[in-house]
């Protein structure tokens, strides 16, 4: 098994997604440059936060294009596991291997802050491991987390079940007053129709010691490997 | 030694008109031995700028403790360095960018987070910290602050922070503390300091000190524009901006996605081991880069503008030589090994250009298309400008009765109105509206963001330490008495730094001033600095580094002395980091007091009326600023820090706070009301206080800001424990109530009831104040 964090220039969470699985979850993992054509025989990648390009233009509009892409969409295509977290989320929108995009948050400023998220769905190599319903704090940081997309879309990620992380309060009670950025239907994150790709505003690598407030987001990780063991046992 | 053809014959009035005296220009003859050439004027007034001569200030800063043993660099290079165990260092260093966030505030901000940002991964040490020390005007109309006014305070407090956010959040560093305040004077200049933090191997430090005759001079980064030439540290001057296109805005505009990518090209460059120093262009861009190098190397440097990367066509040697365009450094490197360091720049997809090379004989040579344009000593002009003895004048004594002071209130007074305007206060309220707006979580070692601890705590991962940072001034103070004022920032940042369980080690200073030329303004620059070294050599935190910033002024009017100092400490076990929130219900308050020994000024009325004038409360409730700051004793306030680390190391307590602006009610609400902050999920705690000091009015008390003291918290069993320790180190503890269930706050004074509130209604003003006050919705 091993992970691969892509690294495009202005990437800077490409570090702590590299420590939460090297050192927190002692998984096998490299860093793949932007420019890499291949993929170096990784499992499942990830796409990791940042300001890819300076975000210029619109985020995550530049980095589809970097020459990575084409072998991250290959991949993906091919049933491969792809995780985009805050950019990297928004890189997947942009080259389509997620519906949708994320636009300016309803505040218009940057947000930083612990936000809660519930796991609405556990059918999916992202949240095998957790609890359906169960409540995850991970911090968010981001300009643009608004997710939007046209109602048929919307009508679509519902029905099929893609929706995976919803805002909510700590308590779970009320999805709306836990929405920080106005994002449709409370979406923090959603995959795709095959459940191979997935993609979060919050920051779950961000939230993988009690150290630094809360160790929730290690679940997500957990289910990457979980899955990633699961696929190696059923080939062996 | 040939001039460009184009070039204006330099006369005494145009050195006049550079900011050069005629005594200055007199010596730049002298240098050279013949007269400059007008790039060469151009080089000479910029390096010799009170901004990079510290002209005015070099004979003060003498005075300052700049030695320690832990100190492996002290000031003198882009940053200072210190030594924090385990093969590491702490590069860190704070900075101003006070005029240009004024003009700019967003861009004025940001650029100036990049430069501090630069002068850290210049020495070789990622950054993993930055902090912000803000000053602006009164952001409510009220008693001499117009709405006009205010709402302009508004505005350049809000560029200025989505500047900091802009540039720290893109680059992917976290701003994890600083401070805001608010005066009258900071309205038409408001004050910007930044300070970083990096981490780098002891071993691997770099030095911006230019070796090796032969060795290649590269210019890396963004190319070289018009921005900034005129810019904080020269004058502008028609004469020569009259032949170019148009005069560009001064402030230059930043690029932290450029700066990203600087800094992993330049931490990759460096690992080749290619790479012999390196200096970033701030100030003075290629001019001060290439003579600094130079004469720190004892070394000459020869380089042709031909090969600097240009945004533009057409500029003149005068233009390249002064441009502060941003993200850009210059760096020596092994011959024969260039192309190494090429490559990696390459790879980065920046700019990268061999401009010239390391030369004997200490001369600074300028060609454009290799005609000779400047030809300058390095050293003479790096580090022989010219040096100022300025005038000081104490102000005229300020003559107050006792009629001028703060009059106590009667005793029995409720004072729970006063206590909320006092929370809703932008001074005193929560700056969360400010701290979410920056990433404080990336690169995941915050232990302690903003308002989680007295201080900035962050870990340093694959060791078990923590560093802890807190910047501090109180202006008000520094104006009231310049030389007790800086001596109690000192003592705050350090207290801070102690309370959040690490051992202050080492200090960075940004001394914002007024006009040098102003006897007055010397004598309150003078007075500081006698009070930041006393505090520094008596806290054991030795200064290595920071800048000066004069002329902090409009029409004639300067800004409240305001030295700014930040403190580093350490943290042996990064589990040991004490928190400002209470945590368990049942829990003793215990009042820690450093002052003990010296009692005997407290019970004196007129005494306290006068020291409790220049509180925050007076301020705020009766618009009474007078006074003297408290009266400071370092001796106690060592033994308050000390016993703090050691409480910390025993692991007894389950909070520490100290208290600081506000004074005691501030802290102790403070420790309830982020108890619901950070713990969501946790019903409010309150506290249950009794106080009692025969004949001392309840408002100096409950407010009143004397230093040396802290809050902790911890379980009820620990509480011999923690008064053993607080003797042995010789301080006063004092169990005075317990943290409470019940969510109401409650304060008893002299057996009568002063504060009587539920916390959620002084949690209200304390977290909605700013956002009030800012009139956000």
């Amino acid at each position: 098994m091993k992970f691969g964090v892509v690294v495009f220039p202005g990437s800077n969470c490409d570090h702590d997604a590299f420590y939460a699985i090297s050192s927190v979850l002692n998984q096998p993992v490299e860093f793949i440059w932007h420019q890499s054509e291949n993929l170096a025989g990784c499992d499942a990648v990830i796409l990791p936060g940042g300001f890819s390009y300076g975000d210029y233009l619109r985020t995550g509009a530049i980095a589809r294009f970097s020459p990575v892409m084409k072998s991250v969409e290959k991949f993906a295509n091919a049933g491969g596991l792809v995780l985009g977290i805050c950019n990297g989320f928004q890189i997947l929108c942009e080259a389509g291997l997620l519906p949708g995009a994320l636009i300016r948050n309803s505040g218009l400023r940057f947000i930083c802050r612990p936000v809660h998220f519930r796991v609405a769905q556990t059918d999916t190599p992202f949240t095998c491991a957790a609890q359906k319903g169960q409540i995850i704090q991970a911090p968010i940081a981001h300009s643009d987390g608004c997710y939007t997309c046209d109602p048929a879309t919307l009508a679509g990620l519902e029905s099929n079940r893609q929706v995976i992380f919803r805002y909510t309060t700590p308590d779970g009670t009320n999805d709306a007053a836990g929405n920080p950025n106005g994002a449709m239907n409370n979406i923090a994150g959603i995959c795709n129709r095959a459940r191979n790709v997935a993609g979060l505003m919050p920051h779950p690598e961000r939230a993988v010691e009690a150290a630094l407030d809360s160790a929730d987001g290690l679940v997500i990780f957990r289910s990457l490997v979980e899955t990633l063991l699961g696929a190696a046992k059923a080939t062996a | 030694m040939a001039t460009a053809s184009t070039e204006i014959k330099v006369t005494p009035e145009i050195a006049a008109e550079h900011g050069l005296s005629a005594a200055e220009y007199a010596r730049v003859l002298e240098i050279l031995g013949r007269a400059p050439n007008i790039t060469e004027l151009g080089i000479f007034s910029v390096m010799w700028s009170e901004h990079c001569s510290y002209k005015s200030s070099k004979v003060h800063l003498k005075r300052l403790p700049v030695r320690g043993k832990l100190v492996v660099q002290g000031p003198g290079e882009n940053a200072g360095v210190v030594d924090i165990g385990d093969g590491l260092v702490a590069a860190f260093k704070i900075e101003s960018h006070n005029h240009p966030s004024y003009v700019e505030p967003l861009q004025g901000a940001a650029t100036g987070v990049g430069g501090i940002l630069r002068d850290i991964f210049t020495m070789g040490a990622r950054p993993i910290a930055v902090l912000d020390s803000l000053r602006f005007g009164p952001i409510t109309a009220g008693p001499g602050v117009s709405e006009e006014d205010a709402a302009r305070n508004r505005r350049i407090l809000d560029g200025v922070i989505r500047g900091i956010g802009h540039y720290g959040n893109c680059f992917g560093v976290p701003t994890v503390g600083g401070e805001v305040a608010f005066e009258p004077c900071y309205t038409p200049n408001p004050l910007v300091n930044a300070l970083a933090l990096g981490i780098a191997k002891k071993d691997e430090i770099f030095l911006a000190k230019a070796r090796g005759t032969g060795n290649p001079v590269i210019y890396v980064g963004a190319k070289t524009g018009r921005d900034g030439i005129h810019g904080a540290s020269l004058l502008a001057s028609a004469e020569f901006t009259e032949e170019s296109q148009q005069k560009r805005p001064n402030v230059q505009v930043g690029d932290p996605f450029m700066e990203k990518l600087l800094l992993e090209a330049c931490i990759e460059a460096m690992r080749t081991g290619a790479v012999v120093a390196i200096q970033d262009m701030g100030a003075a861009g290629l001019t001060c880069s290439t003579c600094e190098m130079a004469s720190r190397g004892e070394t000459g440097i020869e380089i042709d503008l031909a090969r600097v990367p240009q945004r533009e066509t057409g500029m003149t040697p005068y233009e390249i030589m002064l441009s502060e365009s941003q993200e850009r450094m210059l760096l020596v490197a092994e011959k024969g090994r260039e192309s190494e360091v090429l490559a990696v720049f390459s790879k980065w997809g920046l700019d990268a250009s061999i401009v010239g090379e390391v030369t004997a004989g200490g001369l600074l040579r300028v060609k454009d298309h290799g005609k000779l344009v400047a030809e300058i000593p390095a050293h003479p002009l790096a580090e022989e400008g010219p040096v100022y003895k300025r005038p000081l004048a104490a102000p005229a004594p300020r003559n107050e009765t006792s009629a001028d002071w703060f009059q106590f209130a009667a005793a029995g007074a409720n004072l729970t109105e006063n206590f909320k305007k006092l929370l809703a206060s932008p001074a005193i309220a929560s700056k969360r509206w400010i701290t979410e707006q920056y990433d404080t979580s990336v690169r995941t070692n915050t232990l302690a963001g903003p308002g989680a601890s007295d201080a900035a705590v962050v870990r340093i991962k694959g060791t078990p330490r923590a560093l802890a940072l807190s910047t501090d001034s109180n202006s008000r103070w520094c104006q009231l008495n310049p030389k007790l004022g800086a001596m109690h920032a000192v003592a705050e940042a350090a207290r801070n730094v102690a309370a959040s369980g690490a051992r202050p080690i080492a200090a960075t200073n940004c001394l914002n001033f007024g006009s040098p030329e102003k006897p007055e303004v010397m004598w309150q620059f003078s007075e500081s600095i006698d009070g930041l070294g006393e505090a520094c050599s008596a806290l054991g935190t030795p200064i290595t580094g920071g800048n000066v910033s004069f002329y902090n002024e409009t029409l004639g009017k300067s800004i409240y002395p305001t030295p700014t100092i930040g403190i580093l400490g350490v943290i042996d076990d990064a589990a040991n980091v004490l928190k400002i929130a209470f945590r368990e219900p049942g829990d003793a308050i215990i009042l820690l007091d450093g002052l003990s020994t010296k009692p005997a000024v407290r019970n004196d009325e007129s005494v306290l009326r006068r020291e409790f004038s220049s509180s925050e409360y007076s301020k705020t409730i009766s618009s009474i600023v007078a006074g003297d700051p408290p009266a400071i004793d370092l001796a106690a306030e060592k033994r308050l820090q000390d016993c703090l680390v050691a409480l910390a190391n025993a692991r007894t307590l389950h909070s520490a706070h100290d208290i600081g602006d506000g004074g005691l009610a501030v802290t102790l609400a403070e420790c309830c009301f982020v108890s619901v902050v950070a713990r969501l999920a946790v019903p409010v705690l309150g506290a249950n206080i009794t106080l009692n000091a025969a004949n001392t009015p309840a408002e100096s008390l409950l407010f009143g800001e004397r230093g040396a003291r802290a809050i902790v918290s911890a379980p009820a069993t620990s509480v011999a424990a923690i008064l053993d320790t607080a003797r042995q180190y010789g301080v006063a503890a004092t169990a005075i109530g317990t943290v409470t269930r019940d969510a109401s706050f409650r304060v008893a004074v002299n057996g009568q009831p002063a504060l009587d509130s539920g916390v959620d209604s002084l949690r209200d003003p304390w977290a909605n104040g700013l956002v009030r006050a800012m009139k956000i919705q």
